[in-house]
């Protein structure tokens, strides 16, 4: 097991390194001249030169990468112009907010659409397993903007369920101490109650657009394997020995459809990150989807470089996670890999 | 009875708002949510100082109401019945007295003004605020340079509360230049502490920190999502704001803004769609005020260096088939100045921005195409800046679908706002839509920065005439000695022949919409648009 989680190290590096140098030069070809931008809208030529200057965009391409891999060797990810602030201390402030979101909706998905494929899987052709495709269905078929936006017209404007959409927390509460920058864990762990239902209101209505963006791949993959390994060999065999189907279902069948289940939910998430971006965007959600984006319409190089190398990292670190799961599920895959 | 309902007939101290949570039952946090003011903006400051190096325009907002200047504007009642800055008339912020002579300027510091951190506001403090202003570069350099204020030399202190400002040489506009946002007064000291060798003014410490004598201080900055300012007490700028803190939040979905301020959570927005104010101004619920930009104005330029630009008939051929009324109704929802449809025989006037005698009229634009000896018209592209599409893009449509009926094919070309400034700083965009306003509201600042042949990157038509030059200067030099008739004349003449040649078509002078609670007052219009917290209270 060692061996191996050391080997998909190893292949990490290439990876890493080929990031670096895709992002280094797509930024590069961006359109718009930074230095125009951030000279202000009174700046004279000279001006933009000396911005320009300032900016290290005068130099040559191969040493401006020479400057930014030496400032990543030291851990400086540059600083952000439309923010002003350190690309490092911004993503580690703003990377819990979207993780909070992403995981949160994907628990959401999860504990609806697993327990929804199975069902859907075992009672083929039932209601729930019709159920089952029109949610499938509609939940790929609405753009997560869209529903976001929709969500809070009714609960937050029509309704008046929902606290406004302003981000984490409300105006008037403060945020719990950071200690996992996750808010719900950090208010429980300071047994700040009511941080916790605050903090939780906020999260929900975002939360439920990320939920049901993720629903269709998780519940159709359930469905799916559960239905092959259903009809496998050792299932019938394991009802024949006359065990309950629960045991059926849940111990033997469950377990073997896992594998592929797995797969796309690390998938699922990846793309919650993606999707994560647009959500953010409606929710006023202090995530780095936003940062990424604004820094983006800006030319603002460094945390677009930064967000791009977050993003390899979160990848890299999710597929070795799920190889690591597929090896807890399944012994064989071990000895394979 | 929905719950919130509920809340805000249970809680009178907190009626307008709907807090969650039952802490809003306390006295204490109702009487903090009356003397909070929540705001919010599509996007926020990215540098707290005015001087540093890119410092966008959210970034105005917090030095104005964090710094102080020597001197600030009086009010006076704006075109719309609320309070608007007077342009001509001026008052001490950090300054008790200001006496000008033939070519200096001397203030007399108050006695009891303090930084936020306590310290005295010394002449030295003033000094080296404008020192640094005029040598930082960039932005704030320049716009010092507008009121020939260029060189530190020209800042002298003369005791320990008293400083001139030397004039390099008259100027009528050095005075209204030295109460904008840019001369704000830094707290030297502090200031000069968190400085490096690398950064001799300290411009990384002010982007974080705010370190001037102004009505408010930033307590909590998150870039991108909040900025929280609290009231500083100490404040002797003007009588105590009634707000002890702002609250300022970006809403990047401009529909969750209005739902915010529909459902009474926000107090203040502005940069909402001209539909959603028109809409939120019928229904009554909230105050709305709309604003003329002072000196400014949306036009449609065109490349005057290259063909079929190059021609004047042309562009008068342009001004007749553009669809004013049209853009008015269908874009602007009637929140615009028109700048069009002047009587034939109505008199130029000594203003800044006025309308133009055109008119859409389809017949006399083919003719005068044709007289340009283009009678089957010619194929063009039409830009503009898409950070600014919600009304960009309908007028370009509107203004394409016209120029169609006289015979110009337009692509239309929407350039993303980053890349807006470079391609209109390379000066070779054919014709395109802008927006230009001025600080210093007088018509002869305008024209030096758009039509005047020393060709600044405002004048983007590229537009060069000896006739407008002289009549420029001589308006300038005619208010520095404040010979009246030779300014009214010359200004009559630099409108005119601004008109005739064309370079630019006025399309309409643009609004500042703010939308507001009925419970919250005293908002007041500034040359920079942006908010001033001070006036502000809530009932």
């Amino acid at each position: 097991m060692l061996s191996m989680i050391s080997r998909r190290m190893l292949l990490v590096i290439p990876n890493l390194i080929g990031v670096i140098i895709v992002t280094f030069l797509l930024t590069r070809a961006l359109p718009g001249d930074p230095a125009a931008y951030f000279a202000g809208p009174a700046a004279t030529k000279d001006a933009i030169e000396q911005v320009r200057k300032q900016l290290g965009l005068d130099k040559p391409l191969v040493l401006q990468f020479g400057d930014y891999v030496g400032d990543l060797a030291k851990g400086n990810l540059g600083t952000s112009l439309t923010t002003g602030q350190p690309v490092l201390t911004e993503l580690r402030n703003r990377l819990p907010a979207s993780a909070e979101l992403t995981l949160f909706g994907l628990l959401l998905s999860m504990a609806i659409a697993i327990p929804l494929g199975i069902l859907a899987a075992v009672k083929q052709g039932s209601w729930i397993d019709h159920t089952c495709r029109v949610v499938a269905t509609a939940g790929v078929s609405l753009p997560v903007f869209f529903t976001g936006l929709l969500l809070v017209y009714f609960f937050y404007f029509k309704l008046g369920w929902s606290p406004a959409p302003l981000g984490r927390l409300d105006v008037f509460s403060s945020a719990p101490p950071s200690i996992t920058g996750f808010y719900l864990i950090d208010s429980l762990l300071t047994g700040q109650f009511e941080t916790f239902r605050a903090a939780l209101s906020q999260l929900l209505l975002p939360g439920m657009t990320l939920c049901i963006f993720s629903l269709a791949p998780i519940a159709r993959m359930t469905r799916a394997s559960m239905l092959a390994v259903l009809a496998s060999e050792f299932v019938r065999t394991a009802r024949a020995s006359g065990l309950d189907s629960r045991t059926v279902i849940i111990t033997y069948a469950f377990r073997n459809a896992m594998l592929p289940v797995v797969t796309t939910l690390g998938m699922v998430f990846s793309f919650l990150l993606g999707a994560n971006v647009l959500v953010e965007k409606v929710f006023a959600w202090p995530g780095i989807g936003s940062y990424a984006i604004e820094a983006l319409i800006s030319s603002d190089f460094a945390p677009v470089q930064g967000f791009v190398l977050t993003m390899a990292i979160l990848y890299v670190a999710l597929n070795l996670l799920i190889d690591i799961l597929y090896g807890v599920i399944d012994p064989r895959v071990r000895l394979e890999g | 009875m929905k719950r919130r309902d509920f809340l805000k007939s249970a809680t009178a101290a907190a009626a307008t708002t709907a807090v969650t949570g039952p802490a809003v039952f306390s006295p204490a946090k109702a009487q903090a949510r009356n003397e909070t003011l929540l705001i919010v903006s599509e996007s926020g400051p990215n540098n707290l100082d005015i001087h540093g190096v890119g410092t966008n325009v959210p970034g105005y907002e917090v030095s104005w109401n964090c710094y102080d200047r020597l001197i600030t504007h009086e009010m006076k009642t704006g075109p719309n019945g609320q309070p608007y800055y007077d342009k001509d008339k001026f008052k001490g912020e950090l300054a008790d007295d200001m006496k000008i002579d033939d070519m200096s300027v001397t203030f007399k510091l108050k006695k009891n003004a303090v930084f936020q951190d306590g310290t005295p506001v010394k002449a030295k403090d003033v000094k080296w605020s404008l020192d640094r202003a005029v040598s930082v570069g960039g932005f704030p350099t320049f716009q010092m340079g507008a009121g020939s204020l260029t060189k530190p030399e020209q800042f002298v202190v003369v005791d320990d509360t008293t400083v001139r400002v030397d004039f390099l040489k008259k100027d009528r506009l050095t005075i209204p230049d030295l109460a904008v946002v840019v001369p704000a007064i830094f707290n030297s000291e502090l200031v000069k502490k968190n400085a490096t060798e690398k950064d001799p003014w300290g411009l990384e410490y002010t982007k974080l920190n705010t370190a001037g004598s102004g009505a408010f201080k930033v307590v909590g900055w998150t870039a991108g999502s909040e900025v929280i300012m609290e009231r500083n007490d100490k404040w002797t700028g003007g009588p105590l704001p009634k707000i002890k803190r702002v609250i300022w939040r970006m809403v990047p979905s401009a529909g969750n803004r209005r739902a915010l301020l529909e459902r009474g959570d926000a107090d203040i927005s502005y940069e909402l769609p001209n539909k959603d104010f028109v809409e939120l101004k019928d229904s009554g619920k909230l105050n709305i005020v709309s604003t003329p930009f002072s000196n400014g104005c949306q036009y449609l330029g065109m490349n005057v260096k290259t063909a079929p630009f190059d021609n004047p008939k042309v562009r008068q051929a342009v001004a007749y088939a553009v669809p004013y009324q049209k853009i008015m109704d269908a874009v602007l929802f009637g929140l615009g100045t028109p700048l069009f449809g002047a009587a034939a025989n109505a008199p130029t006037q000594v203003a800044w921005p006025q309308p133009t005698k055109f008119n859409s009229d389809i017949a006399k634009a083919k003719a005068l195409l044709a007289e340009a000896g283009y009678p089957n018209g010619f194929e063009t592209t039409l830009s503009f800046d898409l950070g600014f599409a919600t009304v960009n893009e309908p007028v370009a449509v509107l203004i394409q679908e016209s120029l169609a009926q006289i015979g110009i094919k337009t692509t239309i070309n929407k350039i993303p706002g980053a890349n807006f400034r470079t391609e209109l700083n390379k000066k070779i965009l054919p014709l395109y839509l802008n927006v230009f306003s001025g600080w210093l509201d007088y018509p002869e600042y305008f024209f030096i920065w758009c039509y005047h042949g020393k060709n600044s990157i405002f004048n983007t038509m590229s537009y060069q005439s000896k006739d407008m030059d002289a009549f420029i200067d001589g308006a300038v030099n005619a208010a520095a000695i404040g010979d009246k008739a030779t300014y009214e004349k010359d200004v009559k003449g630099f409108v005119d022949l601004a008109f005739t040649d064309m370079p630019r078509i006025p399309l309409f002078q643009p609004y500042s919409n703010v939308a507001m609670q009925k419970n919250v007052t005293g908002y007041a219009y500034w040359f920079h648009r942006r908010l001033d917290y001070r006036t502000f209270a809530k009932s």
